[in-house]
């Protein structure tokens, strides 16, 4: 099991070098800069000599290859540059936005599998009946509203029409801030996780060694809590780890929605002033937790399922 | 002249809601406010941030030596109660006020202003103030390193304070600026990034970064019975639907208006009495650029542009009637604005026969650069695709992300560019865009020369009449109008939609987002949470 473990956690390695990289030649071809940023809303006229200041404070006339060394060194020493923006380290500014992203994807992931793997569940152990009808038809909706109109949706009925929660923000973190957005945002993960739970049991259901168990003559309760429970959670695990793993990255449009004050907006603010330290950090930050956390799935699958590990 | 234009602006657009309240101002209160330009503040060191999204921030903490007036439009003195100007215009005596403090409790006093304007004008510093003292003696030498002090800036003694310029001018537009906020020389600056220190009205509280900023009354404020409020949330909501819904929902006190909530918003019996309207300072237009397009060269060819267009046809359907066409570069709340100058009408026939005249009988074709911004990019260039096709000029659109707008133009690689420019509120700073002198990578961006430009414009900043610079000016501008080195499209007309028990605010025309906190109070109409 260590072995598997230890083979899992150093497959990230060159996975993270390979994004860095990437992330590192695209913001360097695409147009526009952060010293021309300041004047792109026109609200100020460009100052030549300032942009001369700010682009030699910050390397950027130095040649693509020095910047890329300087660039990997940093990152070998687990330094993430500094913002251009704010002249903060980029690793403070991440580590101020990091922790309410968290909070919101795990709210949004707890919302999810609360709802979605019992309606799978049921909807599996009933197929064709009116819940198992009404759960695939609004997993199918969940999956093709987009996350922005329905959080809108939200707003207007539990803010506006109902005055029941905030409409958006942080405020003092209360927990009624955090309903929204994470039901905005948990509602895709929770249609997929309808969806999957109800395929993976039905499968596991139509298979012999179930059909065994009924012949010896086990309860439907039995069979379903000692057999379809257990090989099933292989496909919902899989799918609650590349759900959670994404869930960062798919919050960037909630967060705007909502003002959550969250690294998807901070990647979008830096983006847009190309503030590329800010964008590498963050993404390779996202990239990370994906890889982390599919890392703790593969780790439990086979600690569910002695196979994997074997394999 | 200048305050009848102004007022004339002012009352054009704004009088319908700023009569706000003829009720004794009540202290007390909670302000949510909304900072709409962004996810975040980027920094709390107002000094390292030009955008108007740090400026809210700046406007709560922190005061320049300058100030804009909003009702008289046009900079006032802040920091000083008075101030004596020689002779010859250059040297500038300051008598600073003797009652302004810190949050820290350090009273201001000359050596503040030096300590900051040394810190904006050191060139490894990289910050963007450094461009407006400029004007100031010795600033470039101090800047460079050549000189230990800035020349041109002398302590008389705590309260008074001597700046003398490089050359005659009103150093008032310049010192106004939020970047040129004066910081407390005995706090170290990095805690300015971090706990901010000003003179302004409230005093930093908490920031969440991506959230919302707090500020609160500060008990020693020089303006006596100031501030009204107790407290401000200055809060991060760039999503204009959702800011919809929170203002609906009454959890916001303001919010900036786009086009089409413009229009829902003027519909809503509820809503239209509390809009707050004003001509922003800001040009919309298409910049022609003669040095890649041979046609632009020809007046004829650019005039004719400006008379295909049916900039009024698009105002009101795609930019929703939130804009006031333009007449000229110059805005209208611009002291050189000409009242008397008349838009380019819509007139095809004299766009063709203009055409011929320049020998583009076949039309040309050249394509514009644009955003996706719905009231100058891209939406904005289709629509004049058709309009222009009818007298043989075929457009393309160029489609370009935000951020890459202004290096593009800057690198002069473009034919044709849209965008908004700020065109106030100093007209000579303003009009000195196209003087052959300034370089396109500055604001020169289409590369205009013109020598009988360049005479009106060097006569105007030789000028020391106040009056006399401002006819020069206004001749500067006409002709511009005349030549046509853009096409004229529209003023931004901002809209800021208000809850009806908010007073004191107002109609900013270099950016209505930036309101004066001390001066806002709400009435007990407000909700129970926020009296």
């Amino acid at each position: 099991m260590l072995r598997f473990a230890l083979r899992r956690i150093l497959q990230i390695i060159p996975t993270v070098i390979v994004v860095a990289l990437l992330i590192f030649v695209i913001f360097s071809v695409v147009p526009g800069s952060f010293a021309a940023s300041l004047f792109s809303d026109g609200r100020t006229n460009a100052d030549p000599q300032l942009i001369a200041r700010i682009t030699a404070e910050f390397g950027l006339d130095k040649p693509l290859h020095e910047r890329f060394f300087t660039y990997i060194w940093d990152l070998a020493r687990f330094d993430l540059g500094t913002s251009f923006r704010t002249r903060l380290p980029v690793i403070q500014m991440i580590n101020e936005r990091m922790w309410a992203s968290l909070e919101l994807a795990t709210a949004a992931m707890v919302f999810a599998i609360v709802i979605g793997v019992p309606l799978g569940f049921l909807a599996a152990l009933r197929p064709g009946s009116i819940l198992d009808t009404v759960t695939m038809i609004g997993a199918v909706s969940g999956l093709s509203l987009p996350q922005f109109w329905l959080g809108l949706l939200m707003m207007l009925l539990f803010a506006l029409h109902l005055n029941w929660l905030p409409s958006f923000g942080y405020g003092d973190g209360s927990f009624r801030n955090l309903i929204l957005p994470a039901m905005a945002l948990g509602v895709t993960p929770l249609a997929l996780l309808a969806r999957t739970t109800r395929a993976g049991v039905l499968d596991v259901m139509n298979s012999d060694f179930i059909r065994t168990a009924h012949a010896k003559g086990m309860s439907e309760t039995a069979v379903v809590r000692r057999h379809v429970a257990r090989n099933a959670l292989v496909l919902i695990i899989t799918t609650v780890g590349l759900q959670f793993g994404s869930l960062i990255g798919q919050a960037v449009v909630i967060e705007k929605l909502f003002a959550w004050p969250g690294i998807g907006s901070l990647l979008v603010d830096s983006v847009a002033i190309r503030d590329i330290p800010v964008v590498q950090g963050t993404i390779l930050v996202i990239v990370l937790w994906f890889l982390v956390i599919n890392t703790i799935v593969d780790l439990l699958y086979a600690a569910i399922d002695p196979r994997i590990k074997q394999e | 002249m200048f305050k009848t234009l102004s007022l004339a602006a002012l009352l054009s657009l704004g009088t319908a809601t700023l009569a706000l309240a003829a009720d004794e101002p009540r202290h007390g209160g909670t302000f949510n406010f909304t900072a709409p330009y962004g996810s975040a503040f980027s920094t709390l060191d107002t000094h390292s941030s030009p955008n108007i999204q740090e400026q809210f921030l700046t406007f709560a903490i922190h005061r320049s030596l300058y100030s804009w007036d909003s009702h008289a439009n046009k900079p006032v003195l802040e920091l000083a109660d008075s101030v004596d100007v020689s002779d010859d215009g250059t040297t500038y005596t300051y008598h600073l006020k003797k009652n302004a403090v810190f949050h820290n409790g350090k009273p201001l006093t000359a050596d503040d202003i030096i300590f900051t304007y040394e810190r904006l004008a050191t060139a490894s510093n990289a910050l963007s103030g450094a461009s407006y003292l400029s004007i100031i003696k010795g600033i470039e030498e101090f800047g460079s390193g050549a000189a230990t002090e800035i020349e041109g800036l002398k302590k008389i003694d705590d309260n008074t304070l001597e700046i003398t310029l490089s050359a005659a001018g009103n150093p008032a537009f310049n010192l106004m600026e939020a970047t040129t906020a004066i910081y407390p020389s005995n706090v170290p600056l990095e805690q300015q990034a971090i706990n901010p220190v000003g003179l302004g009205a409230f005093v930093f509280k908490e920031h969440i970064p991506g959230s919302q900023i707090v500020v609160e009354r500060f008990e020693d404020y020089y303006e006596e019975g100031r501030p009204y409020l107790d407290r401000v949330n200055i809060i991060v909501m760039a999503e204009g639907s959702a800011r919809d819904v929170a203002f609906r929902n009454k959890e916001i006190d303001v919010s900036i208006l786009g086009p089409v909530q413009y229009s829902a918003y003027q519909a809503d019996p509820e809503l239209k009495d509390n809009l707050l309207e004003v001509a922003e300072t800001f040009t919309r237009n298409i910049g022609f650029s003669q040095t890649q397009v041979e046609a632009f060269k020809d007046k004829r060819v650019r005039q004719a542009i400006n008379y295909a267009i049916n900039s009024d046809l698009i105002i009101e359907r795609l930019v929703k009637g939130k804009a006031v066409r333009a007449t000229s570069w110059l805005p209208l709340g611009s002291p050189a604005f000409d009242s008397e100058a008349k838009p380019y009408p819509y007139d095809p026939e004299k766009a063709k026969e203009l055409l011929k005249e320049a020998g583009y009988e076949d039309g040309f074709e050249f394509e514009v650069t644009a955003t996706p911004n719905e009231s100058w990019g891209v939406p904005i260039v289709e629509a004049i695709l058709p309009m222009l096709a009818e007298v043989g000029v075929t457009v393309r659109p160029r489609p370009i992300e935000s951020a890459a707008l202004g290096s593009t133009i800057q690198s002069g690689n473009f034919q044709a560019y849209i965008w908004s420019n700020l065109t106030g509120p100093d007209p000579l700073t303003v009009m000195r865009c196209f003087w052959s002198q300034t370089p396109q990578s500055a604001c020169n961006y289409t590369a205009y020369s013109n020598p009988e430009y360049d005479k009106i414009y060097e006569a105007a900043r030789a000028e020391r009449d106040p009056d006399k610079q401002l006819e020069l000016l206004k001749e500067a501008n006409n002709f511009i109008q005349e030549d046509a080195p853009i096409w004229f499209f529209n003023y931004n007309k901002a809209v800021m939609a208000h809850q009806p028990w908010v007073h004191g605010l107002v109609p900013n025309a270099t950016e209505l987002a930036l309101q004066p906190y001390d001066d806002i109070w709400i009435d007990d109409t407000a909700p129970e949470n926020r009296k």
